[in-house]
């Protein structure tokens, strides 16, 4: 038997179905969250129940600035992402490079204030319950913000070299909800180490 | 034909098990012969669970059993295709209102069960015991009646009229393991830096078994439970005697000499001696039990020996390591342990 | 609405390419039917040694005081048979018809990431290699070498440095964690697929169930895996690092990991049981010549399935000590999923009422799953009111439970899948008489084994003991359990005869040799590497009904 060919048509319909980069991302996004949400939980548990050792408000000091930094990033990988669309390559190149310096600095930030802790107040990840809890959230969240930092440098890259235009901007944009993920997860784990947990 | 049978058999087995009690007992760990209040309201919900649940299996392997048989392909060329059928709102609106039914039923039942057995009171006249678990034994503390011992777990009767319970906190020194004498009642997980609590207040006197069942370690199949039910004088004189530390006339003899210079007393006590060491199980009674190393053998001299000079033969994976003593060594150790009642 | 003659693939010489290119090809394929095959082959080969490592702790219990195996061997043996099972026989082969049959059914030419798609095998395939590799070394082969023997769901605090001294804790670790990111990525994979591949004119009301049902199972496997890989990450940190996450001198909460872990592990059944599900949905219709009943509730009770197995999990915990109103509150859910399950079986039952049954073996095997997945369910309420749990759970009656799911439902309609889809996918029909062979001996085993083993657990055995006392009533129920594993083993050599002979004797089969409806069957078998020669465009759920009977098209009754 041979195969055969299936067309039964409908009456005029719009056919569209959402791209695939999008929602391949939206899926990553969520499974990161669940990640994420366990370690968050796993810390909120354990506020208040290390059994000796450094309590976090003897301890922790609120990162503004590099929270600041890490958060303006959004802002710069959006208009950078706008830059590309209107295939203004150089300001595109610009505001990308802003992006990852901004990252860069959150996490110069972040290894500061762990040298910090490590050094000068005793704390590191088998101290205590905080400590392993702390280390651990932030942590993941830095190795994510890491993961992402090489990406959008990989993509710097291949801007300087000429690799990069207009019609990229889909790709782009996977990549930058990526990047925003990164962020809304630093707005949580700020909330819940420097807000709720102190 | 063979679905038909295998149904039958299955009930058969599943009723055999519930309701052939006693006359002749089919296990001394069968769930569904109580002893005890908890395990008694279990069991009468597990009855109206069985019966809900066998009735909704009795209705639908009908209906599959008829759809099966009524609905198949007669031989004949029967090459027209059945009528299609691609819904019926009522009719499914009725298998999802239904079951919903049920489940609140079955729901609202279990609700009250567990209030009642983990809700109720604690009487002032309860018998309160610690109950601590290791890898692979269990220690009981009797707190107020200052009595610590190990393995055989003693309780006193409790009549409906005057009930006097046993409560049970449950402790773990290591990993978890799980409380489980099923006439008594359903099991309670003993879990590091949890404590839980349970109950017990069994209506007939006798030894009832089960045996730890949360995954521990290598010997968690060896960690057995016996509790003894006894009437009130012969649970009080066992209180009596077991409170008391070790009755040893004067002179050290050759084995208690042994004990208390080599590694034994790293982990065991005797009370009276300066064995106090908290790892393994309280000797102070040795002889009171029936079995030694909770349950794995019966407590015979031979046995004790062949325990002390090399547990992995009864019991591979236990914590407590071949002392390496010599013949007559072995049988000085054993003499002495031999005298502590 | 022609049919047109299928586009053969022009060679440039007869002769097939030399050995070593072929295997290349295998090896560096992205298509998903190579991939799919690949799943298969590789789980099934992981369902024997699961198979042996059962067969192994069976003859150990055959009687009381057995010394078939030392308690070490037999506690490796529970871990791996467990861990094996779940992670690389049960999940890879519903990952592999996934996807051999998805881009088929939605008319597609692949997956949505053909790369992350082999990515996603390798990295299974790897984690099963790892966890294999346990077994050198330590003990040496005969003591099981250095197999991890904490239980499959490794419960803190006995997975710490403390009481897991050596590597053997680290394979359970790793190997689940790496085979994790596959799962992530082959769900991640079915879902931007499904949503976003489907052909013209298949809206998601069109989508063939099996679609659905695996589009859910992976919505799942993205919420619950992940779950599981963050717990994995913590127990490396408390291993490796000192971290006290589950250390309870220091404060830590061992209910915590049981809480981590049982937030994955029951969604995961669900991750198992709805593509089974999603097979009887495609068989039973066909070979009872009727449309599935009541499609719409059919997706929409797998919906409600798919959230309230998020909130379950605790059934898997009545036993450690929460309070009254937790106890209930997971009561309640677990009762309330059995609504939505229940309602299933109905509709299964109602697409057989008024059809006209063929009882070749994949429908076989699919009637049997339709009993038996009943009994399950059914034993999963008792399980689910939690005084009762507190006896039952821990026990070999939670053992006879599960493996009625897995075995009895799951294991029975991936064997009616088998037997459906080989004609698709090795263009052969397999041999009947042997797929019935097949049937009844494992019928037969199945029963003999899960049926009786609910007894012990009645009589209080527990579960994970190597050796049991005699006296306890446990002993005949025991042989007998045993006794039936020789059955199953039987049908599962008839089987894999079955599958090797047929591969290259048997019948050829055409592309459509079931009469039918979705578009799997529009293709050659097997397909060519591009699925179809023009993209389909379909009108109903069926497109293939439509064709064959354009005077009663399903569209105008959808």
């Amino acid at each position: 038997m041979s195969a055969r060919s299936v067309s039964i048509p409908e009456d005029n319909f719009r056919w569209s179905l959402p791209a695939r980069g999008p929602v391949g991302m939206w899926g990553l996004i969520a499974a990161e969250s669940a990640i994420f949400t366990i370690f968050v939980v796993a810390y909120l548990f354990y506020i208040g129940r290390s059994l000796t050792g450094p309590q976090p408000r003897e301890v922790l000091r609120v990162p503004i600035f590099f929270t600041v930094c890490l958060l303006s990033s959004s802002l710069t990988i959006h208009f950078a992402l706008r830059y590309l669309r209107r295939g203004r390559m150089r300001s595109f190149s610009l505001l990308w490079f802003l992006t990852i310096a901004l990252g860069a600095a959150f996490l110069a930030g972040t290894l500061s204030e762990w040298r910090h802790l490590i050094y000068d107040k005793g704390l590191t990840i088998g101290t205590n319950l905080f400590g392993t809890t702390y280390y651990s959230l932030v942590g993941l969240h830095a190795f994510h913000v890491t993961v992402g930092l090489l990406a959008l440098t990989t993509v710097l890259l291949f801007a300087f070299l000429g690799h990069v235009a207009r019609q990229h901007a889909e790709r782009v944009e996977v990549l930058s909800m990526y990047w925003h993920f990164v962020d809304a997860v630093w707005v949580v784990v700020f909330t819940v180490v420097y807000i709720i947990g102190r | 034909m063979i679905i038909v049978l295998r149904a039958v058999v299955l009930l058969s087995g599943a009723a055999l098990a519930v309701f052939a009690q006693p006359a002749a007992p089919l296990s001394p760990t069968n769930i569904f012969a109580p002893v005890s209040t908890p395990s008694q309201s279990i069991f009468e919900l597990s009855r109206f669970v069985l019966m809900v649940t066998g009735a909704i299996f009795i209705v639908v392997f009908s209906l599959l059993v008829y759809a099966v048989v009524k609905f198949r392909k007669r031989s004949a060329g029967d090459a027209r295709e059945p009528a299609q059928v691609y819904g019926s709102n009522q009719l499914e609106l009725a298998w999802t209102v239904i079951p919903i039914l049920i489940v609140v039923v079955l729901f609202l039942a279990t609700a009250r069960v567990i209030a009642d057995i983990q809700n109720a009171a604690r009487p002032s006249n309860a018998i309160e015991v610690t109950v601590i678990g290791h890898q692979f034994w269990w220690e009981y503390r009797y707190p107020s009646l200052k009595v610590v011992t190990a393995n055989e777990l003693h309780i006193p009767v409790s009549d409906s009229a005057h009930p006097t319970p046993t409560f049970l906190t449950l402790l773990s020194a290591d990993t978890d393991h799980s409380f489980w004498v099923p006439r008594l009642a359903g099991k309670t997980d003993l879990i590091p830096n949890h404590p839980n609590h349970t109950w017990v207040d069994p209506h007939a006197t006798g030894l009832y078994l089960g045996q730890c069942a949360q995954y521990c370690g290598t010997q968690h199949a060896k960690m057995l439970l016996r509790v003894y039910v006894q009437t009130r004088d012969e649970f009080d004189r066992w209180i009596q005697q077991q409170s008391q530390p070790a009755q040893l006339n004067g002179t050290i003899s050759e084995g208690r000499r042994i004990f208390e210079r080599t590694a034994c007393i790293n982990c065991h006590a005797v009370a009276g001696t300066v064995a106090n060491g908290t790892f393994g199980p309280d000797l102070t009674h040795l002889m009171s039990r029936d079995t030694i190393a909770s349950g794995a053998a019966a407590n015979t001299p031979e046995n004790l020996r062949r325990w002390i000079k090399d547990p992995s033969v009864i019991k591979p994976g236990s914590k407590m390591p071949a002392m390496g003593l010599s013949g007559p060594e072995l049988n000085a150790v054993s003499q002495y342990l031999e005298t502590l009642r | 609405m022609a049919t047109t003659e299928s586009i053969a693939m022009p060679l440039s010489d007869t002769s097939p390419p030399p050995l070593v290119e072929r295997l290349h090809q295998w090896v560096t394929t992205v298509d998903h039917k190579r991939l799919g095959i690949m799943y298969i082959l590789y789980a099934l080969v992981f369902l024997v040694f699961g198979g042996v490592e059962a067969t192994i702790m069976r003859i150990q219990l055959i009687r009381p005081l057995n010394d078939f195996v030392s308690p070490r061997v037999f506690n490796r043996m529970f871990t791996m048979h467990g861990t094996t099972m779940i992670f690389f026989a049960a999940m890879p082969i519903l990952f592999g018809f996934a996807n051999y049959l998805i881009p088929l059914m939605i008319g597609a030419r692949d997956m949505a990431f053909p790369r992350l798609n082999a990515f996603s095998f390798w990295m299974t395939a790897f984690g099963g290699l790892l966890l294999y590799f346990s077994f050198l070394g330590g003990d040496g082969l005969y003591g099981a070498g250095n197999a991890p023997d904490v239980g499959w769901f490794a419960y803190a605090p006995l997975t710490s440095q403390t009481f897991s001294r050596g590597h053997s804790t680290d394979f359970w670790i790793l190997s689940i964690l790496v085979s994790g990111v596959g799962s992530i990525g082959v769900a991640i994979n079915i879902i931007t697929t499904v949503l976003c591949m489907r052909c013209r004119g298949m809206t998601l009301g069109k989508l063939p169930l099996l679609a659905w049902l695996n589009l859910i199972m992976a919505g799942l496997v993205v919420l619950a895996v992940s779950p599981l890989t963050a717990a994995q990450l913590m127990l490396l940190v408390d291993r490796y690092l000192g971290g006290h996450f589950f250390d309870t001198q220091a404060g830590g909460s061992a209910v915590m990991w049981m809480h981590f872990f049982w937030i994955f592990g029951h969604p995961e059944v669900y991750v198992l049981v709805l593509p089974a599900f999603g097979f009887a949905s495609e068989i039973i219709p066909v070979f009872s010549r009727k449309t599935i009943f009541g499609y719409p509730i059919m997706v929409g009770a797998t919906i409600c399935i798919g959230f309230i197995s998020m909130s379950v999990w605790a059934h898997h915990m009545f036993t450690v000590g929460m309070s009254a109103a937790g106890n209930t509150f997971f009561v309640l859910t677990t009762m309330a999923i059995a609504v939505p399950t229940g309602i299933k079986i109905f509709n299964w039952l109602a697409t057989m009422w008024g059809g006209q049954i063929h009882f070749q073996t994949p429908m076989l095997f699919c009637i049997a799953f339709l009993f038996q997945f009943l009994i399950a369910g059914l034993t999963g309420i008792m399980l689910g009111s939690a005084p009762f749990n507190w006896h039952l759970g821990n026990s070999y009656f939670v053992i006879a439970h599960f493996h009625y799911v897995i075995v009895g439902g799951i294991l029975f309609t991936l064997f009616g899948a088998f037997y459906y889809w080989f004609p698709k996918m090795s263009g052969r029909m397999y041999n009947e008489t042997l797929g019935k062979l097949h049937f009844w001996l494992f019928f037969l085993g199945f029963h003999l084994t899960f049926d009786f083993m609910h007894v012990p657990g009645i009589l209080g055995m527990p579960r994970r003991i190597y050796t049991y006392e005699p006296g306890r009533g446990w002993d005949i129920w025991n042989l007998i359990v045993t006794i039936g594993v020789l059955f199953q083993a039987a049908g599962m050599l008839v089987f894999l005869g079955n599958l090797l002979w047929s591969y290259w004797r048997g019948q050829v089969a055409g592309s459509d040799p079931w009469d039918a409806w979705t578009l799997e069957w529009s293709t050659t078998s097997p397909p060519p590497a591009y699925n179809f020669a023009s993209l389909p465009e379909v009108r109903s759920r069926r497109p293939l009904w439509d064709l064959k009977h354009p005077e009663d098209p399903d569209w105008q009754y959808e």
